[in-house]
């Protein structure tokens, strides 16, 4: 029940983009079109489960030697490295998963949703199996807010009834306050 | 004009290239932390501290690192530096510690600090970077300030409310709005981050006199990774 609970609240009470202010960057930057955006969080949450799988113990080791405080630069050279990984693996073994995601994967590195999950599992003590299940709700949710975004935009494409001076990014940071106040609806429905 | 270059790079990352309203990085930790000017003063300031330190530290041994692992040695510095930030806010600064929470770790992975050190500091002296750090951590600073004051101004009627890093306890702020109408607590929330940010950017967009630097999409030159991105293997850059 737990496990339900985490997930719901991740996709659509803290959706990461929407909710938290994390993940803006590629959120207004590759929600374009529908491909691009599905490819985008598809790797996303690829990317986030693995590194939760991947940093979750190595936080309790270095909790173990009493080195806590190297968790920010131990996990983003974890995540650089991980993302490095599977990017060459991708690249042998899976060429036509590598061709539809593989593009995307420079751009995760610096990513700060990956990075907030994975400090944020730690923060909120959720155990190993916890901390999967929020990653991969928080990376749903991301792929979610991606989708209804490129949605939106599609509809954008005809700037000329725009007022010239929020043409371009101020109409679509517009549009993403919209979308986030539709999401506080969702706001206190596990209290 | 030595000096005239170097103010010139000083005074860039302050107007003509305003980190995040011209060239639109380090949008997450702008909407988040721009919720009040304490908040945003704090992030803006800490933000700066890294920049230039990573960007004095990363010029001077720009010879010595191998191009083919810059970024990660790249991050390492900053990370190293957001550590030692992250260490002095919460032995000096706990009530500002706890107000940017997450954002203070996440400072790592700020485009803004990571687009410098490959876009500039790489290629440059350790003055000039030094100055490049002061005059994009200015305007960053600038930025959050702006948008803090709009967010607090009308989302809770009082400016500069807050602890001000323990110097003035529970100072109540200065009363703008609230004697008259109360106010709309939407603005310090998450969809008013959004659209202050839109509102001061179309305000930057109308006052620009030179309409061709606006940039009207996101593109390859704002993100971080652009020298890492090879032969076009960028996402942003393929659509």
């Amino acid at each position: 029940m737990k496990m339900i609970i985490i997930i719901i609240s991740m996709v659509l009470v803290n959706n990461y983009p929407l909710a938290q202010f994390l993940g803006i960057c590629p959120f207004l930057g590759v929600s374009k079109d529908l491909d691009s955006s599905v490819g985008m969080g598809i790797a996303v949450t690829f990317v986030m489960v693995l590194a939760t799988a991947v940093t979750w113990p190595i936080q309790q080791l270095l909790n173990r030697f009493g080195i806590g405080y190297l968790q920010t630069v131990v996990f983003i050279l974890v995540i650089a490295a991980l993302v490095q990984l599977v990017e060459m693996f991708m690249k042998k073994s899976m060429p036509a998963l590598y061709k539809a995601l593989g593009i995307f994967l420079p751009l995760i590195t610096t990513n700060c949703a990956v990075l907030g999950v994975c400090i944020t599992n730690i923060d909120s003590n959720y155990t190993y199996a916890e901390s999967l299940v929020d990653a991969l709700g928080a990376g749903i949710g991301f792929l979610f807010a991606m989708v209804i975004m490129a949605g939106v935009r599609s509809k954008l494409a005809d700037q000329s009834r725009i007022p010239e001076s929020f043409r371009g990014v101020p109409i679509i940071l517009i549009t993403a306050a919209i979308l986030s106040l539709s999401f506080m609806g969702f706001n206190g429905m596990f209290s | 004009m030595e000096e005239k270059k170097r103010i010139s790079i000083l005074t860039n990352g302050i107007i003509k290239e305003n980190p995040v309203l011209v060239l639109v990085i380090g949008t997450c930790p702008t909407l988040a932390t721009s919720g009040s000017v304490e908040t945003g003063l704090g992030m803006g300031l800490a933000a700066t501290a890294v920049l230039i330190c990573s960007n004095i530290v990363i010029s001077a041994l720009h010879n010595i690192i191998p191009d083919k692992v810059r970024i990660p040695c790249f991050i390492t510095v900053i990370a190293g530096f957001v550590t030692i930030v992250q260490m002095l806010l919460q032995a000096f600064v706990p009530s500002l510690y706890s107000a940017l929470g997450l954002y203070l770790p996440l400072i790592v992975v700020n485009c803004i600090i990571l687009g410098r050190a490959e876009m500039f500091a790489s290629k440059n002296g350790v003055v000039d970077s030094a100055l490049d750090g002061i005059g994009m951590g200015i305007g960053f600073t600038l930025t959050l300030v702006i948008m803090g004051t709009l967010r607090e101004v009308l989302g809770n009627g009082v400016w500069l409310a807050g602890d001000w890093f323990g110097l003035a306890k529970g100072f109540k702020g200065i009363p703008i709005f609230s004697r008259f109408i109360p106010g709309m607590s939407i603005m310090t929330m998450v969809p008013g981050g959004f659209f202050v940010y839109a509102i001061v950017m179309a305000a930057v967009h109308y006052l620009t006199k030179d309409k061709s630097k606006i940039r009207n999409d996101f593109g390859c030159d704002g993100c971080a990774n652009i020298g890492a991105c090879t032969d076009g293997d960028c996402a942003a850059q393929k659509q």
